[in-house]
């Protein structure tokens, strides 16, 4: 499963050139409003045709311009989520959620409605209108409706965006779910870090139209100075860890990984679960020696391996903790006091409490239960 | 009530013919009323200003003209007429088909404007999201426009009714006024008050007439808040 994208588009004065292609699980296309996120979301569902270029999904091509190729949106069998949901209002959840399964060829169909239901805990709703549901009501059944057309690939349009910071918590492991437990490759548009750096196993960065920079998400999210400006204080280092074992009497969880044991509060994953952690750069000192007398709690040891200008008066520091890359934002000054260099050997400390739900993946409801 | 409702002959034949002449131009110019509306409301062709002035052209030309332009077009010796009559055998000079066209003819402005309106109403992201989910444009306006121009095409429809219960000036220019044929309400009337001792009658007739228009009226305003509330769009 793959997705090409190779386009050229012009919108006003706006240009889109962009390139890219990933075969992840779930592909982030991530960059400030503006960059071209959406334009390039809505051309992969044919919602846009592009001056010039081709996109392919699973070998399938969509789009070639050279060739007068441009399959039309209800033949791609594409999915989308929509930022507003846009339920049909004039039917029922349970008419929404049967409108795709309707046109898709019987031989193809394979989502359950039984299944979906279930993976989305939508089962209450059926009878209701969609006036009637709330913001991640709403965003849960639009998952659904996409799911039951039985798509190639699913695309996700900052699917959280209109959503206040609960709603966002109540979608989020759905959509964990939707990518853990279902095998539809999914192309998610983001402005968000914490969404990536949770959600997404692959990163394609866009600023001004143009691909800044793609990959695996660990090595994408390295670049903090891709980010863009309002998101560069959430910017930092992504860990795939393993959770160990709850300390009760803390109320902490203990995580492994490359770098060492890191102790952050109490989650609800069970000793075993994969979490993926994000270090904001910004939480993150740096000590030439092993401090003593210290609150911090984790003190992982590496080796220097990038010093970049950071914004205004900083500089970002990657060091390589036994394979693990930590990201640090520290004053020049500082930089300048301790000496530091490529090669250095030094320590990377961060606080327990830096951490909160934003940056650790589990722990929300959904996992207590299950 | 008795006195309202002894009608002789002839002004039952009127009330009838009003009825049925006002359903057909209704029923017959909603599809092309829906297709012109929504030509109007989204097409991007040269000429659209002129299509938009022809279609109000029957709104504002005193009905006369507009009669007698009908009588020149589908007369028996009138180009389209000729053509209609020799190959479909159908006529609409003096006959009840006639007084429908003219009818229709002058309601079709008010239908096309309260459909336009409601078709540029419609959330086009919705039927982008139909087209992801592998409905062809066909089905998207079945399944996602229609129902949600609803509202609109029954405003459309009362008015185009309401209108052709009321047309006088077309339809006897176009039809004239023989009782049984093209004699509908609005002439019958006309013609009792030509004549002496026709008061009473020309009463009678006005408060039946009344009373359909109302009738139509409260059945748009019921069927629309039930279209609309079972919609209940945010």
């Amino acid at each position: 499963m793959s997705v090409l994208v190779d386009i050229n588009h012009r919108l006003g004065d706006f240009a889109i050139d962009a390139r890219f292609e990933s075969a992840g699980r779930l592909t982030a296309l991530f960059g400030p409003s503006g960059s071209g996120k959406t334009t390039l979301i809505d051309m992969i569902a044919g919602l846009i045709r592009p001056d010039k270029g081709r996109i392919e999904v699973d070998n399938r091509v969509l789009v070639d311009t050279g060739a007068g190729i441009f399959v039309p949106r209800h033949k791609r069998r594409i999915g989308m989520v929509f930022q507003d949901a846009r339920l049909f209002p004039h039917m029922s959840v349970m008419s929404n959620l049967r409108y795709g399964r309707w046109f898709t060829p019987a031989a193809e169909r394979y989502a359950d409605m039984d299944a979906v239901v279930d993976l989305l805990g939508i089962g209450p709703l059926m009878n209701r209108r969609p006036a009637k549901l709330s913001g991640g009501e709403k965003q849960r059944v639009a998952i659904g409706r996409a799911l039951l057309a039985s798509p190639r690939l699913l695309l996700m349009d900052e699917p959280l965006a209109s959503l206040d910071e609960a709603r966002k918590a109540e979608i989020l492991p759905y959509i964990e779910r939707l990518r853990d437990e279902t095998k539809i490759p999914i192309v998610y548009v983001s402005h968000s870090v914490a969404e990536v750096a949770r959600l997404a196993s692959d990163v394609v960065m866009l600023a001004q139209g143009k691909v800044t920079a793609s990959g695996p998400t660990e090595a994408v999210m390295q670049r903090l100075d891709l980010l863009p400006a309002e998101e560069r204080g959430e910017g930092g280092a992504v860990l795939d860890t393993k959770m160990l074992r709850h300390d009760e009497a803390f109320g902490m969880s203990v995580l492994g990984s490359a770098a060492g044991e890191i102790r952050v509060p109490r989650l609800a994953a069970k000793p075993g679960a994969p979490v993926r952690l994000r270090i904001r750069a910004r939480d993150v000192m740096i000590a030439t020696e092993r401090p003593a007398g210290l609150s911090a709690l984790n003190i992982l040891p590496g080796t220097i391996i990038a010093i970049g200008p950071g914004e205004g008066p900083t500089v970002e520091v990657g060091i390589d903790c036994n394979g693990a890359t930590v990201l640090a934002r520290i004053t020049e000054q500082s930089r300048q006091a301790l000496k530091l260099r490529l090669g250095g050997k030094v320590f990377a400390v961060v606080k327990t409490v830096s951490f909160d739900r934003a940056n650790t993946g589990a722990g929300l409801p959904l996992e207590a239960d299950g | 009530m008795n006195w309202l409702l002894d009608l002789t002959p002839d002004e039952w034949n009127a009330v009838r013919l009003s009825i049925k002449v006002a359903t057909v131009a209704m029923l017959a110019s909603l599809p092309p009323g829906i297709a012109i509306a929504l030509l109007l409301a989204r097409g991007k062709f040269w000429g659209k200003t002129l299509l938009n002035g022809i279609v109000h052209l029957p709104l504002i030309l005193p009905p006369v003209v507009t009669g007698y332009l009908l009588l020149l077009t589908f007369g028996k010796r009138g180009p389209a007429g000729a053509f209609l009559a020799e190959h479909f055998g159908i006529v609409f000079s003096f006959r009840w088909t006639g007084a429908a066209l003219a009818c229709g003819v002058m309601g079709f402005p008010l239908m096309v404007r309260a459909i336009r309106l409601s078709i540029e109403a419609v959330d086009r992201k919705m039927e982008a999201a139909a087209g992801t989910l592998g409905a062809n444009p066909l089905w998207v306006f079945a399944t996602i426009t229609l129902p949600l121009i609803l509202p609109g095409l029954i405003a459309g429809a009362i008015l185009a009714f309401a209108k052709a219960m009321g047309e006088f000036g077309a339809t006897i220019t176009f039809v004239s006024n023989i009782p049984g044929e093209t004699q509908t309400l609005p002439s019958a009337i006309y013609t009792f008050t030509q004549v002496p001792g026709g008061d009473e009658g020309a009463l009678r007739l006005t408060l039946i007439s009344i009373i359909i228009s109302m009738a139509a009226l409260v059945a748009s305003e019921v069927l629309a808040r039930r279209v609309g509330r079972r919609m209940d769009i945010e």
